[in-house]
């Protein structure tokens, strides 16, 4: 193809997403955009399989039945989410088992958030409360996104993640509304995941590499900073509701923006957790590389099989 | 109390409870996304019915004791689930082959427990048949493509196999409170059921081209609440937090 053609194409194309149109996978496509869009979106893949494990950690010590199931349902979520992603992400011409290989090597990044542990069983409620609150409030407007397949996982994914979000603020409310007790583990895990949580909207727009062409494609429709204040003002009245603080001396109302002041961020400790050097980073990627190495076997198994079932099928029809 | 009628829904639901449990340990943990799926729906399936069946027992208790006071608060010789469910994970094989030999006896049982006298249990027999059927064939396809996949996994799976037979015959040990509830209607006669189950576990084993374990040993214990050493870790992971802070709802 000649240069002008591809050029012709280009324009068609960033017209196409003007219009709100949806592209889809068989459509052309500039390779950037491929390649920015399976970025993101196995990015968000490793993050609902990653964000498995320290939500996982607690299945088996989960105060009361109810709350095992339900966890357990939101762990098993995650990994449907997950799921549709790499599903999503293949419609773009690179295989799970790739896009695997770049989480296990390091090369792709998952949500940081997710490189802290879960201590105690408060924690599962500031997970869902925070975490998926934050990521609620990133994935919303991906419903929206110029590309088909995400534009539609994310419908589903958004739908069960606000049940989640729900479901981790009513294992707050329980606890704040409990014992001295369990108000401390409430306001303890609030303390904890309340500052990683406003980090996970991501750097501040000034230091944002990506920003302006996700804006363009419709994979980002706010900045980064503009996320963070809407998540801030959602969730200050909802820790007021339940009797918790937020541990930050510096919130205040500002009557004037009619949004919360907010004291400031240690992005020190954001790029460390980032480049690796978080409490868990070590350990999440032990996880994961040690569940894909050990079920090696596993998976070779089910070719080998598969591919006997149908030479033995083959030679019946013979 | 009927202490028979509660007794009884404990020894069955025991069974669910903690293997749920070893399964809800491995979630994150799978060789796959789609089997890691498939073990958390297990798992889940196994908890569900644990509370339809603890719930039922706390009523029929008539004190104020609750589901998880039932599931979370007894001491370890008073869990009387079989000792086969309680073995750990100890690779994908083991896990396969002790929910294969498990979801077998299950669904046998299940399927004669529909026709109890007692309501409650007949409709949650009802309801498990529908999950069961899905675990029975899960596992069993396993057992297939492991036994006959690689010359690896077919020795892993014979390892599970002949590791796991010794668990298989107390499945079909009566306790008092069955022999009780089997006369009065509402238990169901697990003795019965010994010979369809080894026809079909033998069935798949030959087709997934495994050997039929000979040994005539076999070990008992559990139904009487005399488990292997692992049951006592499980537990500690399963009551910590009723343990840790008595008395709190959550």
């Amino acid at each position: 193809m000649s240069e002008e053609q591809i050029k012709n194409l280009e324009v068609q194309f960033e017209a196409r997403i003007a219009r709100d149109e949806k592209i889809e996978p068989k459509d052309w496509m500039p390779e950037k955009y491929r390649k920015t869009h399976i970025r993101q979106m196995s990015q968000h893949a490793h993050s609902e399989i990653v964000g498995m494990l320290p939500e996982g950690n607690w299945i088996t010590r989960a105060p009361s039945l109810r709350r095992k199931v339900a966890l357990l349902a939101k762990v098993q979520d995650e990994a449907g989410h997950g799921l549709y992603l790499y599903s999503a992400c293949e419609t773009l011409g690179i295989s799970r088992d790739e896009l695997y290989d770049q989480l296990h090597s390091g090369k792709a990044k998952y949500s940081s958030i997710f490189n802290y542990p879960t201590v105690t069983w408060a924690d599962m409620g500031a997970v869902g409360w925070l975490v998926d609150g934050a990521a609620i409030i990133n994935q919303v407007p991906l419903c929206n996104t110029s590309y088909g397949p995400y534009a539609r996982a994310m419908v589903r994914v958004c739908k069960e993640e606000s049940f989640h979000q729900r479901q981790g603020f009513e294992i707050m409310m329980k606890l704040a509304n409990g014992t001295p007790e369990q108000k401390e583990l409430a306001q303890d895990a609030l303390n904890r995941w309340w500052w990683p949580s406003l980090m996970m909207l991501g750097p501040t727009d000034a230091e944002s590499i990506h920003t302006e062409q996700s804006m363009k494609w419709k994979l980002k429709r706010k900045s980064n900073d503009d996320l963070r204040q809407q998540f801030i003002d959602q969730t200050v009245p909802q820790a007021e509701l339940i009797g918790l603080t937020i541990p930050d001396p510096d919130l205040k109302w500002n009557e004037e923006r009619q949004s919360y002041d907010f004291g400031e961020i240690n992005w020190d400790e954001f790029w460390q957790v980032v480049k690796g050097h978080g409490p868990m980073n070590k350990e999440r990627m032990k996880a994961r590389v040690g569940a894909w190495e050990e079920g090696e076997w596993v998976r070779d198994a089910a070719m080998a099989h598969a591919e006997k079932k149908q030479a033995r099928k083959q030679k019946q029809a013979i | 109390m009927k202490q028979n009628l509660y007794n009884y829904i404990l020894g069955i639901a025991d069974n669910s409870l903690i293997l749920g449990q070893r399964l809800g340990e491995l979630t994150g943990h799978g060789p796959s996304l789609e089997t890691d799926i498939a073990c958390t729906n297990i798992s889940l399936d196994l908890f569900g019915q644990v509370r339809s069946y603890f719930q039922y027992a706390a009523k029929i208790a008539g004190d104020n004791r609750t589901e998880d006071d039932i599931a979370m608060l007894r001491k370890e010789r008073e869990y009387v689930n079989v000792l086969l469910v309680e073995q750990p994970n100890r690779d994908f094989a083991y896990t396969m082959a002790r929910q294969f030999l498990f979801d077998i006896y299950h669904l046998l049982f299940l399927q004669e427990l529909e026709k109890s006298k007692d309501l409650t249990l007949s409709a949650i027999a009802t309801k498990s048949i529908k999950e069961v059927s899905y675990h029975e064939r899960f596992s069993g396809d396993w057992i297939k493509r492991l036994g006959d996949g690689t010359e690896v996994s077919k020795a892993k799976m014979q390892d599970a196999i002949d590791g796991l037979w010794t668990y298989t015959d107390e499945l079909f040990h009566q306790t008092e409170a069955d022999k009780a509830m089997v006369a009065e209607g509402i238990g169901v006669d697990v003795t019965k059921l010994k010979e369809t189950y080894y026809k079909k576990v033998n069935e798949i084993l030959e087709e997934a081209t495994l050997e039929i374990p000979e040994s005539k040993w076999f070990q008992k214990g559990g139904k009487e609440g005399i488990h292997t050493e692992h049951l006592g870790y499980l537990l500690a992971e399963l009551q910590y937090m009723q343990r840790a802070y008595p008395n709190m709802e959550w």
